[in-house]
């Protein structure tokens, strides 16, 4: 009975040494990042400090841009992104992730962030965008309309239904009444658009900006139908931002006719 | 030798011990707890669901046959004969142990897919292709798999006395007759264990599938794929389906433990 104690007692020490480090850890990170909001309040203060931004998978050219546009026009400061499907975004945001801007490609993602209030301002609709049939370089299949993709022995895939680009395609498809069996349905759009790129499939319906992206390894042609379901992509500043102030400046940016015209040379739609 | 029961623990030993223990199993009881048990009948009775577990059992089973069919021979192969660069081929072998399935999946696209190096030929000469397709889903299975059960097979056999074999030869049997009459009844235990580890491995596996075979109801689309997907808009349905999964791999588990891997020892 009288060796176990010191033992044990050993053993709450380290323990209680590890918990301090980590605490000290945990409060040099948030001392960091945490100080900005409160301390430059001013008009005049200069920005600083690293804006962190989720953004969709489909807005990385574009906001990649923006973002050196950003960090030269007030230097000191840096954007960090972070590019996935809207969807996974949303539910790290809400699980406490610290982000200071998201920028969701679907206003049913966004609200999966304001219906927790984790967001700081209304979102505002800042680009558009819609479908195109992605194809390979010189549309060897002679693809022209959305009908075509019902052909026998076209290999076809489609986003989802569970992810914005499907859900688009799956309204375009049931509102024209045009029957498509593609051979799967991919988790996001990029990896839709690959399956093009290695030429697993002859055709996929992708959005219009990832076409572009894609250079010329894939060639896009565009269809009437496409109007019918245009994706909205929000944008706010979330409620635990880190740097609220920097993220004010990087919003004010995207929305800017600059932002504007690098959203809308990546092929976005205004809103 | 048995272990003690009763005996003490030292303190540093058992608090990590049981806080490992917590770790492992806390995301397991904290499924348990959010599944939704009320509308679990709803939610698992859809078709989709049945189509993807049926998928599921099918292509791990086959692709256990196959891992069966090309794995024996050739664990055979690397534990009884010697030849230059053996060591090297074991451990490719058993890559895909280590490698992301991901890029199983991409390599395996790169070989077998439409525009693959081999795959380009079967295409323009057969008319066959093989992402997209069930035979796709088995394939990935079986590459992710099947060196769980070489390593298994190869194990038993480097244990296993050759001696018989020999003695076989003496009396006149040709090797293949050594390998079908003493040698397979011999490792049977090891092959058992070998073939539920990766069929366990083929009923989880992901990355390799969605990669290489993409996603289709009831042609592609295997129990992992359907709990990935429904998270992204029907969390609950995604529970359930993890549920039913846990528990096909639990009574796996739990056969391997009582029946073969003991009788390994």
């Amino acid at each position: 009975m009288t060796r176990p104690a010191p033992r044990t007692r050993r053993l709450l020490q380290v323990t209680g040494a590890g918990a301090a480090a980590l605490l000290t850890l945990g409060a040099c990170s948030s001392d960091s990042s945490g100080s900005s909001p409160d301390s430059a309040p001013s008009a005049s203060g200069k920005l600083s400090g690293t804006v962190t931004v989720f953004a969709a998978a489909s807005l990385k050219e574009s906001f990649t841009a923006l973002g050196e546009q950003f960090e030269k026009a007030h230097p000191g400061t840096k954007v960090a992104f972070s590019f996935a499907g809207s969807d996974s975004l949303a539910a790290s945001i809400t699980g406490g992730a610290p982000a200071d801007v998201f920028a969701a490609a679907s206003a049913k993602t966004m609200a999966l962030v304001t219906g927790k209030k984790a967001n700081a301002s209304a979102p505002v609709t800042f680009a558009r965008n819609q479908l195109e049939i992605a194809t390979l370089p010189g549309n060897p299949e002679k693809i022209t309309a959305l009908k075509d993709l019902t052909k026998p022995g076209l290999k076809v895939a489609l986003c989802d239904k569970s992810v914005p680009c499907g859900a688009a395609a799956d309204k375009i498809l049931t509102t024209t009444g045009v029957k498509v069996t593609p051979v799967s349905y991919e988790q996001d759009v990029k990896s839709a658009l690959t399956k093009v790129e290695l030429k697993e499939v002859d055709a996929a319906l992708v959005y219009k900006t990832d076409v572009h992206a894609a250079g010329d390894k894939v060639q896009g042609i565009d269809f009437p139908e496409s109007s019918q379901a245009v994706n909205d992509y929000p944008i706010a500043l979330l409620k635990d931002a880190p740097n609220a102030t920097a993220a004010r400046a990087f919003i004010a940016l995207v929305r800017s006719a600059e932002g504007r015209t690098t959203l809308t040379e990546a092929g976005f739609l205004q809103p | 030798m048995k272990p003690r029961r009763g005996a003490t623990v030292p303190l540093p030993l058992l608090t990590p011990a049981l806080l490992g223990l917590a770790f492992l199993l806390l995301p397991l009881l904290a499924l348990l707890v959010r599944t939704p048990w009320r509308s679990l009948p709803a939610l698992l009775t859809t078709p989709e669901v049945w189509d993807a577990l049926r998928l599921s059992l099918l292509c791990a089973t086959a692709a256990t046959a196959v891992s069966l069919l090309l794995g024996v021979p050739l664990a055979w192969l690397l534990a009884r004969v010697d030849f230059p660069g053996r060591a090297l081929l074991r451990a490719l072998v058993t890559l895909p142990l280590v490698l992301p399935p991901v890029v199983g999946g991409v390599a395996l696209l790169m070989a077998l897919g439409r525009n693959g190096i081999v795959g380009k030929w079967l295409d323009q000469w057969f008319g066959l292709t093989l992402p997209f397709t069930t035979t796709g889903v088995i394939l990935a299975e079986s590459f992710v798999a099947m060196p769980f059960l070489i390593i298994s097979v190869e194990g038993t056999l480097r244990a296993a006395d050759p001696r018989y074999e020999e003695a076989a030869a003496t009396l006149g049997a040709t090797r293949f007759t050594a390998f079908r009459r003493i040698t397979l009844p011999l490792i049977a235990p090891g092959i058992a264990a070998g073939a539920v580890l990766a069929w366990a491995r083929a009923l989880g596996e992901f990355g390799a599938t969605i990669t290489f075979a993409g996603n289709f109801p009831g042609k592609t689309q295997t129990m992992p794929l359907a709990v990935y997907l429904a998270l992204q808009n029907n969390p609950e349905s995604a529970m359930a389906l993890s549920l039913v999964l846990l528990a096909v791999s639990i009574a796996v588990l739990a056969a391997l433990r009582e029946n073969w891997l003991t009788a390994t020892n």
